[in-house]
């Protein structure tokens, strides 16, 4: 596997400028020749979509919910972070660029972070003129706030719902188009497979999940904007339908899965109750703006919060930490909240847990101050939990949320097949081994609004629309290979749910490429998926039939991709031998617990691929820091 | 907790649904509606029963997937939740609990609880943007809007389509989803120029798909899990009131005023 990162020559800031200024162009009047498929409506999807319709490109989006507005994007709360230095706090597009490097424990490509940071500015434009009602002061200009990793306030929001508001900005974007007929939507469609022509990506294979119909669509080009696999967990904070399918299929089809075990662990999410759960609710990050984190100092302190003196609660993230304190990053958040709770200091009935407490703040602001900023979210901690935030701390405990790995994207956003591009959390470009609060909204929309619709044109210009239909062998033969692995699935009749072994595949995940991982609990895994695969398709059972709407074929067909993909995301883990962001191998650690990095040997993104045998095989993309000098993160 | 349901079966959109009982035992009062549907669902899976078909996706309240009449209120008996953030502590041992789909015109049921919400979108189609395409836009804090607006288009933004009022309404009206978009864009600054031709575009739009008018009895209001308020209703049909007479004195072309 070829891995040209196709990095422009140049200073660092002058990059994306120039490459802008010589990439190829389609000609107005041919744009509407090409056809373009975008898979997914969410951030990234549905700005994708909606630009390269404006552009007079033919779109095609599909997407799996009832509706495009409906794209988890939708469940992001906290915000998203620009170099706008509207504060006159010192920020700049350089400071963005470099927190958001250090802060992914430098393993992303410096060029395509630095772009990143450059479209921030755009991005915030866009979202205004589009109406997204951010919070704003008094004087009528944008408020900000601050997130983790970074030390100056450069997030912007809209109270606790941010993603919803930019999501339904982006899908208000895509509606325009639909009415004027630059987009055809097809909902309540699933992608199953990318159809190659001759090496290229020339379309998809889709389910009609109302109908069971399956369907090809032929396209120039093929976007995957399908999202993370953090449900591989069974239990994670994304939407119950977020799967790896379409980044799965694509890597059986050739393409490069970069950093599969770069998962991120969210810090703040409402614990575990109890063997029902289905899936966990996240508390914003930005309520460490206000929310101070501690636990008793003392083991097995069974005391209520309000009990326990001041003098014997451990505010362990401001004793260890204390320049960034209750804002540290996420992965080092997550790790302290295992560590106390690995002591025996936990709390909570599980001891699964740590105390995020705003009295403090309410004292300090009032309550209705407390109420405006995080209103939302201390309702939703009451529906889930029953108890009072206002009167009682928060209880909380790290979860899986996002994924900084992802299908391997040039500096285009092109994986390793021709035509095929990744967008947004699908793809592994820029968050390196940790992502930094209020980045994910960024980059899918700075993937969708501002760099594929400029980087589509130089691939598309030197490949002619050239009339391949449907009808072609490579449509008819994909087709058949997706209705016989339906029909697998639809006919398995054992005695266990599909839930069930996703429960027991994202126990074992959890506990061996969970929050810390080692080489005997991988090597272990590693060993046991196959086993499990096994048994799904001798124990399962999916009632029904694909001729109609059948949810439990769906999940099953999900579940059988992560059954498979679970298995590479181990072997990334295992070869990884250093600790760095949300990786975290017990192995390789400082005397003081923290993440030890090896850049000697593991300075490069791993990127896995389909061999000829059809197991995974690692290449490597090395990567190079020119512009900012590898050090050991610290945020003491 | 141990529970007899009573849930809508409907095999496709043709054909005719019947209410069928289901019991179910030990569940906890600490897990949310959604995920007692599952632990049936799962015991109907393994004896190769068809499960329920229903709606749900986020499962925090946000994207707007679920959509069931619980006991018949949208969402069930909590105000201000959607049917996922509804938790079982909410009945009693022994209850029986009547679910429904959505029931309106415009939505007609694909299968069991699950509804066909597309004409929501058609109405968004209709004028529910602002025409901005991208890289169109000027500096964010060149365009100044008084706190007061902002947070009020807030207010009416936070809709998340999910039909609630729809279902609540006599007429199956979806005034309310209507009126909160209208409001949220005619509330900021650049949201003017479509002003008017938005308003009445998108009212058109609802009535072709099906869905009643408005005759202000307010049950909107009461199942909107965003707590969305009438008053948008009322600021809608001052926007179409205006926007007509203008139809009427200036012909097609209607400005902002």
């Amino acid at each position: 596997m070829e891995l040209n990162s196709k990095v422009p020559d140049g200073p660092l800031d002058k990059k994306w400028t120039s490459h802008k200024g010589k990439i190829k162009l389609v000609n107005p009047a041919n744009k509407r020749k090409y056809k373009v498929i975008v898979v997914g409506t969410g951030l990234a999807g549905a700005s994708a979509a909606a630009t390269l319709s404006e552009l007079g490109y033919q779109v095609k989006a599909f997407c799996f919910q009832d509706s495009p507005r409906r794209a988890h994007s939708i469940a992001a709360q906290g915000g998203i972070n620009a170099a706008k230095n509207y504060q006159n706090d010192g920020d700049s597009v350089y400071r963005l660029f470099y927190d958001t490097i250090k802060g992914g424990d430098f393993r992303a490509r410096e060029a395509n972070v630095h772009r990143l940071a450059e479209v921030s500015l755009n991005i915030i434009d866009q979202c205004v003129a589009q109406g997204v009602p951010f919070a704003r002061e008094y004087g009528g200009t944008l408020s900000n706030r601050s997130f983790g990793g970074a030390q100056v306030s450069r997030t912007f929001y809209a109270r606790g719902q941010t993603g919803q508001q930019l999501l339904l900005g982006a899908y208000a974007a895509l509606e325009k188009e639909i009415a004027r007929g630059g987009v055809k939507m097809y909902p309540f469609t699933e992608m199953l497979d990318v159809v190659l022509v001759d090496g290229r990506a020339r379309g998809i294979v889709t389910r009609n999940l109302r109908t069971g119909k399956i369907e090809s669509h032929v396209a120039d080009a093929v976007l995957l904007c399908t999202g993370g696999y953090s449900t591989v967990f069974y239990l994670s904070t994304n939407a119950k339908g977020c799967n790896v399918t379409a980044t799965w299929r694509a890597y059986k089809r050739g393409a490069g899965f970069a950093n599969p075990c770069f998962t991120q662990i969210h810090p703040t999410c409402i614990p575990v109750t109890g063997e029902h759960q289905s899936k966990l609710t996240l508390m914003s990050e930005s309520l460490r703006n206000d929310g101070r984190i501690w636990v008793p100092k003392n083991k097995g302190d069974k005391r209520s919060p309000s009990d326990i003196p001041e003098g014997e609660r451990d505010y362990y993230l401001e004793r260890k930490y204390p320049s960034f304190g209750n804002l540290s990053p996420r992965d080092i958040a997550s790790r302290a909240a295992k560590e106390v709770c690995d002591e025996g200091r936990g709390v909570g009935s599980s001891g699964l847990g740590v105390y995020l407490d705003f009295s403090d703040a309410i004292k300090r602001l009032g309550r209705s101050a407390i109420e405006a900023r995080y209103g939302n979210l201390f309702d939703i901690y009451k529906q889930i939990t029953g108890e009072n935030p206002y009167e009682s701390p928060m209880r909380i405990f790290p979860a899986p949320h996002y994924t900084m790995g992802g299908l391997w994207v040039d500096y285009n956003l092109m994986t390793t097949i021709p035509g095929l591009y990744a967008l947004g959390e699908a793809n592994f470009s820029d968050h390196g081994a940790n992502r930094l609060g209020a980045s994910a909204l960024m980059q899918g929309l700075a993937d969708g609004y501002f760099v594929i619709p400029y980087t589509i044109g130089d691939f598309l210009a030197d490949h002619k629309p050239d009339g391949i239909s449907e009808t072609h062998k490579s449509f008819l033969d994909t087709e058949r290979e997706v209705k016989e692995r339906l029909s697998k699935l639809v006919s398995l009749r054992g005695n266990r749910s599909i839930d069930s072994f996703h429960r027991e595949l994202g126990r074992l995940m959890w506990d061996n490429c969970g929050m810390s991982r080692s080489k005997a609990g991988l090597t272990e895994t590693i060993n046991k998926i196959p086993e499990l695969r096994e048994r799904f398709y001798k124990e399962a059972c999916v009632p029904g039939s694909g001729e109609d709407l059948n949810q439990t074929l769906e999940r099953a067909g999900r579940v059988a991709d992560f059954l498979e993909f679970a298995e590479v995301m181990c072997r990334d883990a295992l070869d990884r031998e250093e600790s760095c962001g949300g990786h975290f191998r017990s192995e390789y650690q400082t005397e003081e617990g923290e993440a030890k990095r090896n850049d000697d040997d593991y300075c490069y993104a791993s990127v896995w691929g389909k061999s000829e045998d059809g197991s995974p095989k690692l290449f490597k993309e090395k990567l190079n820091f020119e512009n900012v000098k590898l050090q050991t993160r610290s945020y003491k | 907790m141990n529970l007899t349901l009573l849930v809508w079966r409907q095999e496709t959109p043709t054909s005719e649904g019947s209410f069928k009982e289901y019991k179910v035992n030990d569940v906890s009062p600490d897990s949310s509606f959604l995920e007692m549907l599952d632990l049936l669902n799962e015991e109907l899976e393994v004896k190769g029963e068809a499960p329920i078909a229903f709606e749900h996706d986020c499962r925090e309240g946000i994207c707007g997937s679920c959509s069931m009449v619980v006991n018949g209120k949208p969402h069930g008996p909590n105000k201000l939740a959607t049917t996922c953030q509804l938790h079982m502590r909410s009945f009693k041992d022994g209850d029986t609990i009547v679910i429904e789909p959505w029931r309106a015109k415009a939505f007609p049921v694909i299968k069991d609880l699950v509804v066909d919400r597309s004409a929501f979108d058609k109405i968004i189609q209709a004028g529910g943007f602002i025409s901005v395409n991208t890289g169109a836009a000027v500096d964010a804090n060149s365009i100044l809007i008084d706190k007061e607006s902002a947070d009020s288009a807030f207010d009416a933004a936070t809709c998340i389509g999910c039909g609630a009022c729809v279902a609540a309404c006599p007429n199956g009206s979806a005034m309310l989803f209507t009126a909160a978009k209208v409001s949220h864009l005619g509330l900021l600054a650049q949201g003017q120029p479509e002003r008017y031709s938005r308003v009445i575009n998108m009212v058109k739009e609802m009535d072709a798909q099906m869905f009643g008018g408005c005759t202000n009895h307010g049950e909107c209001q009461e199942a909107c899990p965003k707590g969305i308020s009438i008053k948008f209703i009322s600021r809608l049909n001052r926007d179409y009131l205006k926007g007509r007479l203008l139809q009427i004195v200036q012909g097609s072309g209607m400005k902002a005023q």
